[in-house]
């Protein structure tokens, strides 16, 4: 019988990231998955980040994840979206080469101590009372292990669907993965059913590139990660397409062949990027939506038309490609398909992603109702510190709303459940001003310093990365007067008195570069770091807004909701509500405030008898 | 999980009257209406039965209702007995209730408290109901009553909604914009966070519902022996007084509260202003104080002569009855506070001012908490119409949100703890 502190099953996103997050923690830990060839695959979209899911990558990073590094090994177009806007809602994005991003995840996995790959097909759960005591896996192989991290994506009930034909997911070990799916059902866990889609495949050597608008990679020079110093990949163009009338006319007339409208599928699916018989559907009176033709790597001819996702039949999808500019002689490699598949109703998991009726089993990634690789990551990211800190007898990084976006969402998840694949978004972060993008490891690293799972590299890195905020602090807090800041041409009145330079930072147009004359070489020791303190000082009276909202909120987070807390007693709560806060479970107050349908009056009920039982 | 005592309380007026009604509400509720009527009504429907005491004595013959709870007012079970509105029956009833076990009189507004503790009210409403039991004056009850009844919460939930919507637009703009619904925010945009703004703007600049608690403040000033104690007198007196919050008489500024015609006053009178240095350090005290009362105003009598008076004061042409008696040119009331003559239509006058001055029967007021909640929307909004970056705009509709929320008590905080544990003495 093999021992282990965490075990981890599933080798995607989020496995990845949880079995080194525990790995990092001290935890010895096993990765156990299908094949372990197949760990750091994508599974559709070679893109990373993303507006709201940049920020995920840079969290994931910033707590020495895997993701962020790999992306910027695999990238061959960077694009920072939304650059027209405040930095808190830039979205850093990268096009990946598929194999040289699974390169770059198998080596992290390979070189991380701690860490035992194991191949093969989780087949059973071994509990001790309610608890986690084990894993079986179909060769009989047994684990002893008390901390479990499933991270299984789409593997429970999961069916593709391409126009009339149907396939079971499981892909290889169909029976195994049935036999641990009947388990988590026989647990009586709360599922339920969602739908994800993927668009087809082009030969890029079949595309009229000559045609199309181009879309290069961003000039500068800005990467995922810090610790990757600059770009290492030849950077290659997108094209820009559209889909068309006489396509649209294709899509309606063969909608009775499509799973969606034949009622073949009827869980939701993601609002946020819908298949494109959806966008018709919805949307009829539009003469053509945008499709972004984005090379899948350097050594292929693959091509992965962003936009078009879709479960119509494949004479259906060739039509509907051939009809749009550039792609007329286009080949599809590979038909798109739509998956439906169960996950688990993630409001039966507490904040560290534990399946609160299975102590010692945490579920994270696609299994939980979330959709895409960053939120996969996070998650997976969240569950293995978590579960790591249970096994030590120590703490993870205190994560919450106002510091990450990872908070965020496990706190949307837990409180709110899903009713379409949760995908992240920078309106979901009430304190978007603080949590960007470029501020990431200044919110997180220390934090992950300080509960042991940051590596040698990195904290080197942060070592002297505080040092240089130190001496840009001293900088920032000379002083000088509006006549000086003048006379060098910016836009400040004369009359305006001396102030320290962090405050200067606040006008439009004070920027740090022309505050040359005072910060003198300093920028250039860290430009990244520059940039973001003086988008600090410009947010700085808006920051100093919330944090009086958040010492309130702190107040409401003191008071302790214990999970088995009657509501049903509580009087003046409708049935909807005792039923939504009974499948929540809020840890606080705080949290009650944030399950959808509690009104003020419930809230006062709610603080009166949390009281009362107190004192008791 | 309620709370375990069951009160009791007369909820008509005094006796003696029609009918008295007398509310129990509490776990023991049940108990109380089996131990005087001797049996259980149909919920929710009037019954008639006679109440005994302990010792079978007939009591009264009493409709008696019977709410389950939690659907009540309070949250409770909660239950209704109509009696005779003599003092001695009632007495009797409220005894008979008064010896069963877990049950004891309410105290003010505790009816009120339990409800917002069980969740029926949200915090406007219950601060209308608190307004509701302290009203003295019928300008102050319809006030408080349209509070309690969630006019403001209604309001308030309907602006909220509307902010909702625009945030939705700015954030669409924000998240979306790498998709094809990237247009700007539309033309419309900044006009709808404008209108609104005017909206909250209108509710601020109505009178503060405190203002219903202090009355309409007159002050009489002059010099001494201009007449303003008599005329005071004459104004206050036959009045029905109300216990106002303000302090009352110092030894130089003597405060009234009364009602006129329902509406509440508080009337003011000073000690004389003097021109030039003060006598002795005591007076000047006196006078400050009196500078103090002229400041805080709503109406000034002023009784000096004409044209020397603060800035907007009424020309009082006070004494008429007197020998030596200056006319004023400009007097907007003549008067003697010996005759009568002229006081009934100041009274008049002074009524329709107050009216003008304080909020409006049945119409929603703020107290000042809600009235800040609101300004802070209201500024939060002003600065959104004025911002370009979206980012920011986003930032200060949410303010604006949380600003609301927090005036019903959505936010969970502050707010919500300092009423419930200072205003209505919950928890302890
Ligand atoms: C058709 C489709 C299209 C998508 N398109 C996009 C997109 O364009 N962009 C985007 O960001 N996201 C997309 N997603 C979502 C994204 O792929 C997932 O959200 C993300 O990869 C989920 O990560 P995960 O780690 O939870 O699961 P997965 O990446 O699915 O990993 C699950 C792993 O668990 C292993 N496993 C399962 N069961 C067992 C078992 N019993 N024993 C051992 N190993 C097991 C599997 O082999 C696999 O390695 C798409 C998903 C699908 C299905």
């Amino acid at each position: 019988m093999h021992s282990f502190d965490v075990l981890v099953i599933g080798g995607g996103h989020a496995g990845v990231e949880a079995a080194c997050a525990a790995a990092r923690m001290g935890a010895r830990t096993a990765l156990v998955s299908f094949d372990l060839a197949a760990i750091g695959a994508m599974s559709c979209n070679p893109a990373i980040g993303g507006l709201g899911k940049g920020h995920l990558v840079r969290e994931v990073d910033a707590l020495d994840g895997v993701l962020g590094r790999a992306a910027d090994a695999g990238a061959i177009h960077y694009r920072m979206l939304n650059r027209s806007k405040g930095s808190a809602v830039w979205g850093p994005r990268v096009q990946a080469d598929r194999l040289r991003f699974k390169a770059a995840v198998q080596a992290a996995v390979r070189g991380q101590p701690n860490l035992t790959l194991v191949q093969g097909e989780a087949a059973a759960l071994l509990l001790e009372g309610e608890r986690v005591a084990g894993l079986e896996l179909a060769d009989g192989t047994m684990f002893h292990v008390k901390h479990l991290v499933l991270c299984t994506g789409t593997f429970l009930g999961g069916i593709l669907f391409r126009g009339e034909e149907r396939f079971e997911g499981g892909r290889i070990g169909e029976n195994a993965a049935h036999r641990l799916a009947q388990q988590l059902r026989g647990a009586d866990l709360p599922m339920a059913r969602l739908k994800t889609g993927t668009p087809p495949r082009l030969d890029g050597r079949t595309i009229d590139w000559a045609v199309l608008e181009e879309q290069p990679s961003d000039g500068e020079a800005w990467t995922m990660s810090p610790l990757t110093p600059r770009r290492v990949n030849p950077q290659v163009f997108c094209a820009i397409t559209r889909t068309t009338q006489a396509g649209h006319d294709a899509i309606r007339a063969n909608l009775h062949r499509s799973p969606l409208f034949l009622g073949a599928i009827a869980a939701a699916g993601p609002r946020y990027c819908p298949s494109i018989e959806d966008k018709i559907h919805r949307f009829g009176d539009r003469e053509g939506h945008q499709v972004f033709l984005e090379p899948e790597g350097l050594d292929t001819h693959m091509v992965y038309p962003n936009g078009i996702s879709t479960s119509l039949p494949v004479d259906v999808q060739e039509e509907v490609v051939r009809t749009m500019p550039g792609c007329g002689r286009a080949v599809i490699v590979q038909p798109g398909y739509a998956v439906e598949y169960d996950h688990i109703d993630p409001r039966a998991l507490t904040p560290d992603l534990q399946v609160r009726a299975i102590p010692g089993l945490y579920c994270a990634g696609q299994i939980n109702g979330t959709t895409g690789y960053e939120e996969a990551a996070a998650q997976g990211l969240v569950a293995g510190l978590e579960a790591a800190a249970a096994a030590l007898g120590k703490q993870a990084p205190a994560l919450d709303r106002a510091n990450s976006y990872i908070a965020v969402m496990v706190d949307d998840l837990t409180l709110q459940g899903v009713s379409e694949p949760y995908r992240m978004l920078t309106a979901r972060a009430e304190y978007r001003l603080r949590l960007r993008a470029n501020n990431a490891a200044t919110r997180l690293t220390g934090l992950g310093i300080e509960e042991g799972c940051i590596g040698e590299e990195r904290r080197r890195w942060w070592e002297r990365r505080e040092a240089t905020r130190e001496m840009f602090h001293v900088k920032h807090s000379q002083r000088v007067h509006a006549r000086e800041l003048a006379d060098l041409g910016l836009p400040v009145r004369r009359d305006q008195g001396e102030k320290p330079l962090a405050e200067w930072l606040r006008y439009d147009g004070v920027t740090p570069e022309a505050l040359a004359p005072w910060l003198g070489e300093i920028t250039a020791l860290d430009p990244l770091l520059a940039e973001e303190m003086a988008e600090d000082a410009a947010y700085a009276p808006y920051l100093a807004r919330q944090d009086a909202e958040l010492r309130d909120l702190r107040a409401s987070e003191a008071l302790p909701l214990p999970a088995d807390f009657p509501y049903a007693e509580v009087p003046g709560l409708s049935n909807e509500m005792v039923e939504r806060l009974s499948n929540a479970a809020p840890g606080t107050l705080a949290a009650a405030g944030r399950v959808p349908g509690v009104t003020p009056a419930a809230l006062s009920a709610l603080l009166v008898h949390a009281r009362r039982r107190l004192a008791a | 999980m309620s709370a375990a005592e069951t009160i009791f309380a007369l909820s008509s007026g005094a006796p003696p009257a029609g009918v008295g009604v007398i509310r129990v509400s509490g776990p023991a509720a049940r108990e109380a209406v089996l131990a005087l009527a001797g049996r259980m009504p149909e919920a929710r429907r009037a019954s008639l039965a006679r109440l005994r005491d302990s010792n079978g004595a007939l009591l009264d013959e009493a409709l008696v209702l019977w709410f389950p709870g939690p659907n009540t007012a309070t949250g409770e079970d909660l239950a209704e007995f109509h009696c005779h509105g003599g003092r001695a029956v009632i007495a009797a009833v409220e005894g008979a209730l008064a010896i069963l076990d877990g049950v004891r009189r309410a105290e003010p507004g505790e009816f009120t408290r339990r409800a917002f503790a069980n969740g029926w009210i949200d915090l406007a409403e219950a601060e209308g109901l608190a307004d509701l039991l302290s009203a003295e004056t019928e300008l102050q009850r319809a006030a408080a009553l349209a509070n309690a009844g969630g006019a403001l919460s209604r309001q308030v939930e309907a602006w909220r909604e509307r902010v909702l919507g625009l945030s939705a637009e700015v954030e669409g703009v924000l998240d979306f914009s790498d998709e094809e619904d990237s247009a700007d925010l539309p033309e419309c945009f900044t006009w709808n966070i404008a209108a609104l703004a005017g909206e909250l703007g209108e509710w601020l600049a109505r009178p503060r519902s405190e203002r219903l608690g202090e009355g309409f403040r007159v002050v009489l000033a002059g010099p001494p022996n201009a007449g303003k104690s008599t005329l005071f007198n004459a104004l206050v007196e036959s009045e029905a007084a109300i216990t106002s919050p303000i302090a009352g008489t110092t030894r130089d500024v003597i405060e009234r509260a009364v009602a006129i015609a329902g509406v509440p006053f508080t009337f003011v009178d000073t000690a004389g202003l003097r021109e030039g240095e003060a006598a002795d350090p005591i007076e000047a005290i006196g006078i400050d104080r009196a500078r103090g009362a002229l400041a805080r105003a709503d109406a000034v009598l002023w009784l000096g002569a004409e044209g020397e008076g603060p800035e907007g004061a009424w020309e009082i042409a006070a004494q008429v009855d007197r020998a030596g008696f200056a006319a004023k040119t400009g007097a907007h009331f003549t008067v003697s506070a010996m005759t009568g003559e002229g006081v009934l239509g100041l009274k008049t006058a002074l009524v329709e001012a107050a009216r003008a001055g304080l909020p409006k029967p049945g119409e929603a007021a703020l107290n000042t908490r809600q009235h800040a909640r609101l300004a802070e929307a209201a500024e939060a909004l002003e600065a959104a119409r004025a911002l370009a970056d979206p980012l920011l705009v986003a930032e200060e509709l949410r303010r604006a949100r949380l600003a609301f929320d927090r005036l019903i008590g959505r936010a969970t905080t502050e707010d919500m703890l300092d009423t419930l544990f200072g205003r209505f003495c919950i928890g302890k």
